[in-house]
């Protein structure tokens, strides 16, 4: 059993705390169930069923601090593990930047659980494999995913009375479709909360569509285009510039939010004044656990408004250092949009690129957030408001800070996740121009 | 390399707390001491592999594994973190109607393993339903029991925790007084201790060792508002603690003054010349975009191999199972079967391997209990073959599989895997005195920089830590803002010079993802210094207004 309830978690963190001798003691404990599906080749190739929990102690003699976690909570394991991680503290040199355990927090819950998701059998995942190979068998097309639904519970507790407990479920599906030939691609991403809203049957059609209209793709030249982005294109970009964020990399002038002569640039206007994003753990649709991982109560926090930006991340030693308020560090982000679909976006575009997704983005320079990347699985040239012909893939050599100062317009957010991000994020399709593309790919 | 782990583990917020799942529970240090008796794994491995038989399946392999790990992290004058990580368990691998199953345990009692064979067949079963045909595996011979170890001189699990702290608050503090603005540097030290037993008549015990010794040191101008980062220019390896000993006889002075490692680092040599060209960086020439010859030293073109041959001869990705993620590959086997596809120049020979001493893929036998090998994969510029685990060989026409199955966890199933891949040293002598010489017009690359590749892996991007104008024959100046762009067959054709083998030494990664869900591996690219003429060199500097 990895899940366990509020009552149960509660008893648990309150012995280990109890058994602590150190000075002060932080445990949290919590655990997942989930089970995936991988398919490729019209087949599936493996599923899994991965259940486990863990109790972590983080224990304090003075300025020394030792951590241990274990997978088993009998009485007798919960005392090994606080011995252990005060043995480590004993063991482990100052650490001139601690900081005390923290208060007691007020975590008002957020809806991050849906029993509907919790309830995922492995007959609906093989449903979903199924749903999606066999609409690509029919039509000479090749089919390669992956499903993942998990239920989690995050508990935290310490020494200063604090106590939280909360539940969430979450799922995620991508699927690309080829052709057998190889020549054409198309892709298509669901990342969400309940399961309820997800329908493979319909969603992989998208990925169908884009599979058979990229085929024979034409070679335009490299350059600076119009693009409009879908949501899952600009994921990726935004969450790496948020690794700009931290206070501390942009006062120590080693961030783009670095100001010249020390200090960092929040205040200023750095982007469109139509680019607004915030974090808030009770978003309806991104609803994330209302605390951060060292326990801060998370708030609704604005990140850029109207394009200044309103707040950097600040650790809790660096707020204490800088005389700040450390509040929760956010798990989502939300950009804020129109009501403009990504179609919407096209029709009212004389020329430009459509980007399905982005791929391999890397960090070129810190400086100024520059990225490179690639578009992937779906990329078609614009005329007069219609989807002319595909076109072959672009690598792009872009800052996400240059490319949010260009907006035309901007879509209606919808939900995405990002393999290599740590936020849930409501993203719009966006129109952008002179976005730019560095060379040509052969990649389909 | 998966981004998202490395940040998880030394990214600012690194707290006791936030220990990434995948490396286990965090143990106490003298934990990591303590091994495994192998008559004990021997008897559980028997356990899973009758009960495997008696359900039913026509094939087992077991893998009992204790995978420990230790992170020591710093910056400047403080320790910011030090993790010991454990993770126990089995993992059960069963073929059973002609279709693969797998179930992992940590309870090592004789029920939950035979408990999880019977859920590896029950799995096995339901996928068999929606396979095409049925798994072919390459005959192997039971090598009976034996072992095999890193052949490592100082455990450096058995090095004092306190030695080690001193090390690298010695090396920042050095970094510190030759001038940098802050330094971060880290120890990652692994050890993996895997039994595995297979239905073949197989019982392989064998004890792995990992290091790393990652910095950066960053040069801040507050003036000018500019910053600027050397990486330090050390390799992941496959030995012990003596990778540490930064020996005389391992250092290497290249053209323009740069120094690198063979098979040992000086760190805190490293950090002070990291401090002084972070801060010649700051000021470096910006490079004029345009075609150049580049000359690419080991310690950069590791990662080049890694990207634009490692990845696209990896057979899985060849024939589609990577599609949905890493992506397929343009190496496709029509182009394999002509023998005659050119995938570099006559001086381009590529070899894979799992055995060279000291490399992240050495072992005695993979995680499918094949003795491991070397095999060229293009030789004088043909493709020649793959990367290719059991059930893929018949696609080659092999007779045995290559030994390149690995799984990053007893909990994790194993699967193909890269190999080392190297560039074989050129036949003729030349150093990389020699090279420059004939260089009019180029581009000198140290150190690996950003990385970017696409998912068939024709055009990629790479950054470097060091560039150096070549002139006439000399290097002339230190440049920035340097990154090439290749379309991997015509870069490997323009290959007109490798060095020999003197100049041979180890790059790899310690991270390199693959998989839905996630797996890591570490992998060694060797090479000597090698020429590429007229690389398409871009300018990367952008001002934000």
């Amino acid at each position: 059993m990895s899940m366990y309830t509020e009552e149960q978690a509660k008893a648990i963190l309150d012995k280990a705390i109890k058994a602590s001798k150190a000075d002060q003691c932080t445990a949290t404990l919590s655990g997942s169930s989930g089970g995936n599906i991988r398919y490729a080749l019209n087949s599936v190739s493996t599923s899994g069923y991965v259940s486990d929990a863990d109790l972590a102690v983080e224990v304090a003699f003075g300025k020394r601090i030792g951590t241990a976690t274990i997978n088993s909570f009998d009485d007798a394991s919960i005392e090994k593990v606080v011995r252990r991680a005060e043995e480590l503290a004993q063991l482990a040199p100052e650490n001139p930047e601690f900081v005390p355990a923290i208060e007691k927090q007020t975590y008002k819950p957020s809806t991050t659980f849906v029993e509907k998701t919790a309830a995922v059998t492995p007959e609906y995942r093989a449903q979903v494999a199924a749903d999606c190979i066999e609409p690509c068998r029919k039509e000479k097309l090749v089919a390669a995913g992956f499903f993942n639904d998990s239920q989690n519970f995050s508990a935290i507790a310490n020494s200063k009375g604090n106590f939280g407990y909360q539940k969430s479920t979450g799922m995620e599906f991508t699927c690309t479709v080829r052709t057998d030939d190889g020549h054409g691609s198309g892709w298509v991403a669901r990342n969400l909360g309940d399961v309820g809203k997800f329908d493979a049957k319909s969603d992989i059609q998208t990925a169908i569509q884009k599979a058979k209209g990229s085929v024979d793709a034409k070679a335009l030249e490299p350059g600076k285009y119009t693009v409009i982005m879908e949501p899952a294109a600009t994921a990726g970009l935004i969450s790496f510039m948020m690794f700009g964020f931290d206070a501390r990399q942009a006062d120590e002038g080693r961030s783009f939010l670095s100001k010249k002569g020390g200090g960092n640039k929040v205040g200023e206007k750095l982007f469109d004044e139509r680019v607004t994003i915030y974090a808030d753990p009770w978003d309806e649709q991104a609803a994330v656990v209302p605390w951060d991982n060292d326990g801060l109560a998370r708030e609704r926090t604005p990140i850029i408004t109207k394009g200044k930006v309103d707040y950097l991340q600040y650790s809790r030693f660096w707020a204490q250092k800088q005389g700040k308020k450390a509040i929760g560090q956010p798990g989502n982000l939300i950009m804020v949009g129109g009501d403009a679909s990504t179609m919407d976006l096209v029709k009212g575009t004389k020329k430009g690129v459509l980007v399905t997704r982005t791929w391999y983005i890397r960090m070129v320079d810190p400086q100024t957030v520059l990225l490179t990347g690639l578009t992937r699985d779906g990329t078609f040239y614009i005329e007069n408001g219609e989807i002319k012909y595909p076109i072959k893939n672009f690598r792009f050599n872009e800052s996400p800070a240059i490319m949010l100062n260009n907006i035309e317009e901007i879509g209606k957010p919808v939900r995405v996740g990002d393999d290599e991000s740590p936020f849930v994020m409501m993203i719009p399709p966006m129109k952008v121009r002179d976005f730019t593309f560095s060379s040509l790919s052969d990649a389909v | 390399m998966d981004r998202r782990d490395f940040l998880k583990i030394t990214g600012a917020g690194v707290g006791g707390l936030v220990i990434p799942s995948i490396y286990g529970r965090a143990v106490a240090a003298e934990v990591l001491l303590t091994k495994m008796d192998v008559a004990t794994k021997k008897r559980l491995a028997d356990v899973a592999l009758h009960a495997a038989k008696s359900g039913g399946a026509s094939y087992c392999d077991v893998r009992i594994g204790r995978y420990l790990r230790q992170f020591v992290i710093t910056r400047e004058d403080k320790v910011q973190n030090v993790v010991n990580t454990e993770s126990s368990g089995i993992g059960i691998r069963v073929i059973a109607k002609g279709a693969w199953g797998f179930a992992a345990t940590s309870d090592l009692s004789n029920e939950a393993v035979a408990k999880a064979a019977a859920e590896a067949i029950a799995i096995a079963k339901a996928n068999a339903r929606l396979r095409t045909e049925p798994v072919q595996l390459a005959p192997t011979k039971g090598v009976g029991e034996v072992s095999w170890t890193t052949p490592i001189v100082k455990n450096a699990m058995e090095v004092p925790l306190k030695d080690k702290v001193d090390l690298l608050l010695g090396v920042n503090a050095a970094a510190m007084q030759a001038g940098a603005s802050f330094i971060n540097s880290i120890l990652f030290l692994v050890n993996e201790q895997k039994y595995f037993a297979s239905t073949d008549g197989s019982y392989i015990d064998q004890d792995v060792h990992r290091i790393w010794a990652p910095m950066q040191v960053t040069a801040v101008d507050q003036k000018t508002g500019k910053f600027r980062i050397r990486a330090g220019l050390s390799a992941p390896r496959g030995m012990g603690f003596e990778y540490l000993d930064g020996k005389a006889e391992d250092k290497v002075t290249l053209p323009g003054g740069a120094v690198v490692y063979r098979d040992s680092y000086d760190m805190k040599e490293d950090a002070i010349a990291a401090a002084k060209q972070a801060k010649e960086k700051l000021t470096a020439q910006s490079v004029k975009p345009g075609k150049y010859d580049l000359m690419l030293d080991p310690s950069h073109l590791w990662l080049t191999i890694h990207e634009s041959v490692g990845h696209p001869t990896e057979l899985d990705r060849v024939l589609g199972y990577e599609a949905n993620y890493a992506g397929t590959s343009f190496a496709t086997l029509d182009k394999w079967k002509s023998k005659n596809f050119k995938y570099g120049s006559d001086k381009v020979t590529i070899f894979a391997d799992k055995v060279q001493k000291g490399t992240l893929g050495a072992v005695g036998y993979d995680d499918e209990g094949i003795k491991t090998q070397r095999w060229d994969l293009i030789k004088d510029g043909i493709l020649v073959n793959y990367q290719a685990i059991r059930d893929q060989a018949h696609i080659l026409g092999l007779k045995e599989s290559q030994g390149c199955c690995y799984a990053d966890n007893w909990s994790s199933v194993q699967f193909q895997r890269m190999a080392n891949v190297s560039l074989a040293p050129g036949k003729e002598k030349l150093s990389p005195d020699d090279m420059i010489k004939n260089i009019e017009n180029g581009i000198y690359i140290v150190g690996e920089g950003s990385f970017s590749i696409d998912q068939q892996r024709y055009n990629a991007q790479f950054g470097g830590q060091l560039f150096y104008e070549i002139k006439n024959g000399k290097v002339t100046q230190p440049l920035e803002d340097v990154a090439y762009q290749i379309r991997t067959p015509e870069f490997w054709n323009s290959c007109s010079a490798v060095c020999d083998q003197s100049d041979f030494r180890f790059g790899g990664s310690f991270f390199d993802g693959k998989g839905q869900p996630g797996q890591v591996s570490a992998v060694s690219h060797g090479s000597s210094t090698a020429r590429f003429n007229g690389a398409n060199v871009i300018n990367t500097a952008r001002s934000l207004g």
